[in-house]
């Protein structure tokens, strides 16, 4: 994660003065001022206390929880949990064990998930950018319309996807029974099987703007000529693509792709609001997985072991991620 | 760019399939909250039989609507204002400064992007609750425990977006003006800050949308009094039934201040990514 804004700060240098302004400016503030020294932490002051008070102590706590036998009995009197070692990780980790190998299902299926939908929203909002890039009319309008589905906040875009999958006579069985006739008896969406499929189409409706937006900013910082020397040099339009688009919003990529992985391997809401406490099966992601250990079985130690471990995954599927993608954005400062 | 028919071909069916896929759950959304709700109970109708604005007015009554809205307003206006100043304030120095432990600071923020929210909901809630005993002040089903929670999970992003923003300002502007003998902090504030204006919406804006539409520490926070929309429209779901016109009519009233603020600002939120964070 840490090397992610490298290539940002690289070319954010490039794009002011190619000399290293930030060296200059320190070194003449602190000829005028040299009192100045103070000033960088008073300003981080606040971000940094909120950042210890919600993220870094609660995580903390958080993986010495998962170190207790904390359950609803002594939640009231938590700080006196029993400790009980690796028991919790045991547990979880075990694939010999029911719950073990609902745990690694449940991450396989999540990895097929966050695959699908990150590469789905990333495919539509690339084609939507570079078609958006162009001129044409009624080019703003769609811009704006592609938009709305990030800026609904996301409870409307499941409760909207539930009315359409939910009933047997939903707008979804409509269309495909008695409208287009592809399918003979109305299927259930929300329970079994198909429920992964909702999961993945919610998802990609809510996602795929942002990765529209992101490129589109990215695209429309190539500048103009480059297109037009390749076109001169008559590059085709699959060519200009691959040798000038992809390469132009390289870092860029990384980012969206990075950002948007994370947050799907960790998404909680959609599958929340369209399943209820409990998600079906097919569809159980981890986060889901992992609360419905911690509070509707009311087991917080186990919950907390499995959030670690999710974490763990995280962090080592980023740091691979990092390595393999940036590559040049290393050893650079 | 020139445009081959290959390409047009590409963006008119890429166009046409992203506008179907966009409009069609905004369309069941739009036509199903004016529909009487013996109409929505059986098999799904393209147009309304029988049109009606009841389900607007009746939405207000069903459940404390006025409420939940004052309370999500508050908390994501108040979150939001103080993400950007204090965001603004950090971001500044991991720009413009150097200074011992930035990168430090500036790694830990990012990688708090990466915790799984179901890690530290039950212990921050129980940091509250720990809180609430020795300071005397409710964090848990009031207003501040949302607020506080909130502001901070749209920091890393805001700081990210906003540091990169300020790195692409030419450094020339504050040093003038600290030539003519304001300090740092007032270059910051009379020079920056205009000149970012629109990079700090699009800043505002994703603070914003993130916290109106939270569900899961919500759930945990708020009580009865300071529930927030994302939990308070689960209300007209009953056990028997679900008013889905009111729910629908619900969701499209709360939505359109966010879609229109949205709209309004998207032109800026395009050219404030593309020049600072993204590039």
């Amino acid at each position: 994660m840490s090397t992610t804004e490298e290539p940002r700060h690289r070319a954010a240098q490039e794009a002011t003065e190619p000399a290293g302004p930030e060296s200059g400016a320190e070194s003449g503030a602190r000829k005028r001022r040299p009192r100045r020294s103070f000033l960088p932490y008073g300003m981080i002051l606040p971000a940094a206390a909120l950042e210890l008070l919600i993220h870094i102590v609660p995580m903390i706590l958080g993986i010495y929880i998962a170190f207790t036998s904390l359950t609803q009995l002594t939640i009231r009197n938590w700080t006196s949990a029993p400790f009980v070692g690796l028991e919790n990780f045991v547990q979880g980790l075990d694939p010999g064990g029911a719950l073990g190998s609902d745990l690694f299902q449940s991450l396989f299926r999540t990895t097929v998930y966050t695959a699908l939908v990150v590469g789905l929203s990333w495919a539509l909002g690339m084609a939507a950018a570079v078609s958006l890039n162009t001129r044409f009319r009624g080019r703003g309008v769609l811009r704006t319309l592609f938009l709305v589905p990030y800026a609904l906040p996301v409870y409307v875009a499941a409760i909207i996807w539930a009315f359409m999958f939910n009933q047997r006579d939903g707008m979804i069985n409509r269309l495909l029974v008695q409208d287009l006739g592809l399918v003979d008896d109305r299927p259930f969406w929300l329970i079994g099987e198909n429920a992964f499929w909702v999961l993945v189409i919610v998802s990609v409706w809510r996602l795929w703007p942002f990765a529209f937006l992101m490129l589109l900013a990215a695209l429309q910082s190539i500048p103009e000529d480059m297109y037009e020397a390749a076109a001169i040099d008559g590059a085709s339009t699959w060519k200009r693509f691959t040798r000038i688009t992809l390469p132009m919003v390289r870092s860029a990529n990384a980012v969206v792709l990075l950002v948007m992985g994370l947050w799907t391997f960790n998404e909680f809401n959609i599958p929340f609001l369209l399943f209820g406490d409990t998600s079906p099966d097919s569809a159980r992601l981890i986060s889901p997985f992992i609360y419905e250990h911690s509070f509707v079985n009311w087991n917080f130690g186990l919950g907390a072991a499995m959030s670690v471990l999710l974490l763990i995954a995280l962090i080592i599927a980023s740091a691979v991620y990092v390595r393999l993608v940036l590559p040049k954005g290393r050893g650079n400062d | 760019m020139t445009e081959t028919p290959g390409f047009r071909w590409f963006r008119r069916i890429t166009l046409t399939f992203l506008t179907v896929f966009t409009v069609m759950p905004l369309y069941v959304l739009v036509v199903t909250s004016v529909k009487p709700l013996e109409d929505v109970r059986g098999l799904f109708t393209w147009l309304p039989d029988r049109l009606t604005f009841r389900p607007y007015v009746e939405m207000w009554s069903t459940i404390p609507l006025a409420r939940y809205l004052t309370n999500s307003l508050v908390v994501t206006v108040t979150a939001t204002v103080l993400a950007l100043m204090i965001a603004i304030l950090a971001a500044y120095p991991l720009a413009r400064l150097r200074f011992r432990g930035k990168r430090v600071f500036s790694m830990t923020v990012l990688s708090t992007q990466m915790f799984p929210g179901i890690l530290f909901l039950l212990p921050l809630f129980l940091i509250f609750v720990q809180l609430e005993e020795i300071l005397g002040i409710q964090f848990t089903g009031s207003y501040t425990g949302l607020i506080i929670t909130y502001l901070t999970f749209a920091l890393p992003f805001s700081i990210w977006m906003l540091a990169g923003y300020f790195q692409a300002i030419p450094e020339g502007l504050e040093e003038a003006a600290m030539i003519d003998g304001t300090s740092r902090i007032g270059a910051l504030f009379r020079v920056i800050l205009p000149v970012a204006r629109p990079g700090i919406l699009a800043v505002g804006v994703f603070a914003f949308i993130t916290a109106w539409g939270e569900v899961l520490f919500a759930s945990v926070l708020t009580d009865t009094e300071t529930r927030t929309l994302s939990i308070g429209l689960k209300l007209y779901t009953s056990q028997v039934d679900t008013l889905w016109n009111q729910l629908l009519a619900a969701s499209l009233t709360i939505s359109l201040p966010v879609i229109v603020a949205f709209i309004l600002v998207q032109r800026h939120l395009v050219s404030g990514l593309s020049a600072g964070a993204v590039k």
